[in-house]
């Protein structure tokens, strides 16, 4: 059994809903899960204000309705799983460090910034700054797996120190930008500037992209390791040919304004 | 609201009015110490409480254009750390560069009732006095750049003296600041003309101008103790941050001789060792001079080991540090009568050079004799935020916590100073001298620092404790100019503190030979340059001292 929360008032303005967790719900009863507090603009509201809630209380939450402006879902959580049934708003799982988010819709800006672990999974597409430092910060997040099945914005990745972030479709502007380590996996197209200033880390795709004139033709081979990584994706329902798992890739290296230390992994059929 | 107070069975440090944490009875009226009050006037019982003025920070970047590049430059910072709004609170936002009301509250809640913003550009003051005003509780006033100002430098050159005290009397006057403030003199100009540019030695000349650091500092020290100002001149001197820095800081001390002189943040300025290699203290060089010179009074600038952000109107330093730590900086105010440099940084117990400023610091603080001239101070937030004073206090007065915290720090850079073989400990009398009496007098504050008959009711009062740390990060009771802000830990109450500000005498002759230079050069009008007394809000005026 699972705990149901239905969307039964549309906010007016953006919902922070940083409650709504399965740390934060932890050990409370439905009743109590009601009262938790919601920020609706300056007007502090309680869950039940917006949310039906029903159901058994326990490790797993799902969520109905048209949540694309309710933010911070799963900030913080650290395990359990969050299923939303539908679109969801900004910083979805926002410094999370483990436990699972599924969303069968779109997600808005700001995908699990200062993430350090677990998995977001998003069947549509999501905003700019997915896995990315918050503004002014060099780090983005430290570890963890967003994948996301349709298109992403821009600056995807800014600054992330490691962890995982696959695109299904394509990617915006600057993808991994100013990247200090971990990998971007992108199956469309990449959107101009990739890698600007990247200290290291990957970033991969299967389309042609335009490169950097700071980035160095390296060679052409077959990477080991990504085998495992698309053998991985192919398994989690995403669309990798045989092609794609054992080909041959063009390295790319690069940014030189910086290290020089990152690569740009393009698909050579 | 003002209130009677009468605080009872608090063990008093005062040690202006030589009182060592003896029993005495309080009484507040009107926002002043008196000799009595009502009977039925509302009482507090201090026993087991220490009771000492309010603190005094003589040295600190709180308010202006610089400090709110550095709030600009971090938004990463100040997210982690917000200030909510409360009925009687405005909400801000905290980290290392607070902004304007939470760094008055945090202030307050430190029981700290006066602090010093230490550099601001002249063109600057109307934006740091609207910014002080925004700074709630504390009192508060701001020291005047004026060491790389090319007209006074022009006056100095042409031999006019007598002119240039008049001069340096007219911009404080415009500025409505409380001291002059002298960065790097005669280092910044020659930097912003011509690439890498600075001076390495105080005799070097200027090749504009013909006048070394020497001449300016000399020509301050005789202006300002001529017009008899109620601080001397607050000097941050060349070199800073340089290895083998030792010998122009001793060089700066000596050139004033007999008169006066505040030395800013010492700890930068100790350094032995040879240029462009690894520094080795000099504390004990430095330390030496400064006991036996009582014309010299000095704020440390302890590092704390975290994150800092270094801001300064040095800007050939802050160009330089931005080369070592690759991180985002601001370089601003070069078209000032001054430079700016803002960039984060974060010291590292690990790191020999931050290790050895930790230790330089501590040594400084250790080998002084006189605590009333040796300023605590972190040169908030260059060498920590104003928040660590109550760890630094600890690591003052409780030998074994230092001992401990030795340990974990770079061992090469503690075995270049002799801190292992300092025992001392500051007592709470001591204390109460290098956080509020020292200070205070420092800055001839006179109705601050004490609890004499007729001082502002500035008072903070402790809970007795061993952890050193604990006690000093949460007064019981803080009050403040008579009322009660803080209430058994619990903030009760705002206040608007005031601007101390100073106005030397001067002759108004001076004038009309200022506003040709200024319709020649400035871009502003030399009828607008000057702030006028719609910025004073609250204000006080200190007398100077002739």
């Amino acid at each position: 059994m699972s705990l149901e929360l239905t969307l039964h008032t549309s906010p007016q303005v953006p919902v922070e809903a940083e409650n709504i967790s399965p740390d934060k719900f932890a050990g409370l009863t439905i009743a109590e899960i009601e009262t938790l507090s919601v920020m609706h603009g300056n007007e502090q509201l309680t869950l039940a204000d917006f949310f039906k809630v029903e159901g058994q209380t326990g490790a797993e939450i799902h969520l109905q309705g048209d949540l694309s402006r309710l933010k911070y879902i799963g900030s913080g959580m650290s395990s359990g799983h969050i299923h939303i049934h539908g679109n969801t708003g900004q910083h979805l799982g926002a410094a999370m460090s483990g436990g699972e988010i599924l969303v069968d819709g779109d997600a808005g800006d700001w995908v699990a910034p200062d993430m350090s672990g677990g998995r977001i999974q998003i069947k549509g597409n999501a905003g700019h700054m997915v896995g990315s430092a918050y503004r002014g910060s060099p780090v983005g997040i430290l570890g963890g797996e967003i994948i996301i099945h349709g298109d992403v914005r821009n600056e995807a990745g800014h600054g992330m120190r490691n962890g995982m972030i696959v695109v299904g479709g394509n990617s915006g502007d600057f993808t991994g930008v100013d990247m200090l380590a971990g990998s971007i996996i992108v199956l469309g197209k990449l959107g101009i500037r990739s890698g600007a200033g990247m200290k290291r880390g990957s970033i991969v795709t299967l389309q042609a992209a335009a490169m950097l004139p700071t980035f160095s033709y390296a060679c052409t081979y077959q990477p080991t390791y990504l085998r495992i990584y698309m053998q991985y994706l192919k398994d989690s329902g995403l669309a990798i040919d045989e092609a794609h798992i054992s080909g041959n890739y063009e390295r790319w290296s690069g940014d030189a304004i910086e290290l020089n230390r990152g690569e740009i992994l393009l698909y050579k059929d | 609201m003002t209130t009677s107070l009468r605080i009872v069975n608090g063990k008093l440090y005062d040690p202006t009015n030589d009182i060592d944490g003896e029993s005495r009875d309080i009484c507040i009226e009107n926002g002043k110490i008196v000799d009595s009050v009502d009977t039925d006037a509302k009482k507090i019982d201090a026993q087991g409480m220490v009771i000492m003025p309010g603190g005094v920070d003589i040295h600190c970047h709180i308010a202006g254009p610089k400090v709110n590049l550095a709030r600009k430059l971090q938004p990463e910072d100040h997210r982690l750390d917000p200030h909510p709004g409360s009925a009687l609170m405005r909400s801000g936002t905290g980290g290392i560069v607070p902004s304007t009301f939470t760094t008055g509250y945090r202030y307050a809640t430190l029981g700290y009732t006066t602090a010093m913003e230490a550099a601001v550009t002249p063109i600057g003051a109307r934006h740091a006095l609207e910014e002080l005003h925004d700074t709630p509780v504390i009192d508060k006033g701001f020291y005047v750049l004026l060491g790389n100002n090319i007209f006074l430098q022009k006056l100095l050159q042409q031999g006019r003296t007598e002119e240039f005290k008049q001069a340096v009397a007219w911009w404080i006057n415009a500025t409505k600041a409380y001291a002059v403030k002298l960065v790097n003199p005669g280092g910044d100009e020659p930097w912003k003309g011509k690439r890498n540019s600075n001076v390495a030695n105080i005799d070097e000349k200027s090749t504009e101008t013909d006048l070394s650091p020497r001449d300016i500092i000399d020509a301050f020290i005789g202006a300002v103790n001529e017009l008899g100002l109620p601080h001397p001149p607050h000097l941050h001197s060349n070199n800073l941050g340089h290895s083998g820095n030792v010998s122009t800081t001793m060089e700066t001390m000596r050139t004033a001789a007999d008169r006066r002189l505040h030395m800013a943040h010492i700890q930068f300025h100790s350094y032995g060792g040879e240029l462009g290699k690894n520094p080795v203290s000099a504390a004990q060089e430095i330390a030496e001079y400064i006991n036996s010179h009582p014309n010299i009074t000095c704020d440390v600038g302890q590092v704390m080991f975290g994150k800092s952000t270094i801001m300064t109107a040095d800007a050939p330093l802050a160009y330089m540090l931005r080369g070592i730590s690759k991180n985002k900086w601001v370089n601003a105010d070069t078209e000032c009568e001054s430079g700016c440099g803002i960039l984060p940084f974060s010291y590292q117990e690990n790191i020999y050079v931050h290790a050895l400023q930790w230790a330089i610091g501590l040594e400084l603080f250790l080998l002084s004799q006189d605590p009333w001239r040796i300023i605590l101070s972190t040169d908030h937030p260059n060498g920590g935020s104003f928040m660590s004073y109550p760890k630094l206090i600890r690591l003052l007065m409780d030998k074994e916590f230092r001992k401990q915290e030795i340990k974990s720090v770079n061992q090469k850079a503690i075995n270049k100073t002799i801190l292992q073989d300092l025992d001392r400990e500051y007592s709470l009398n001591e204390i109460a001298i290098i956080t509020r009496a020292g200070p205070a007098k420092a800055l001839n504050l006179k109705h601050k620092g004490h609890l004499g008959v007729g001082a502002d009711a500035d008072i903070t009062v402790y809970d007795e404790h061993e952890d050193k740390e604990l006690m000093f990060s949460a007064p019981r009771y803080v009050i403040k100019s008579g009322k009660l802000i803080i209430e058994d830990h619990e903030f009760k109450q705002d206040h608007i503190g005031r601007l101390l500000h100073t106005s030397p005498d001067y002759d108004e002759t001076i004038i009309e030979s200022i506003r040709p230079f200024f319709e020649k050069y400035y871009s502003i009008e030399f009828d607008n340059y000057a702030v006028n007394d719609s910025y004073l809000h609250d204000h006080e005026v200190i007398p100077g001292i002739n």
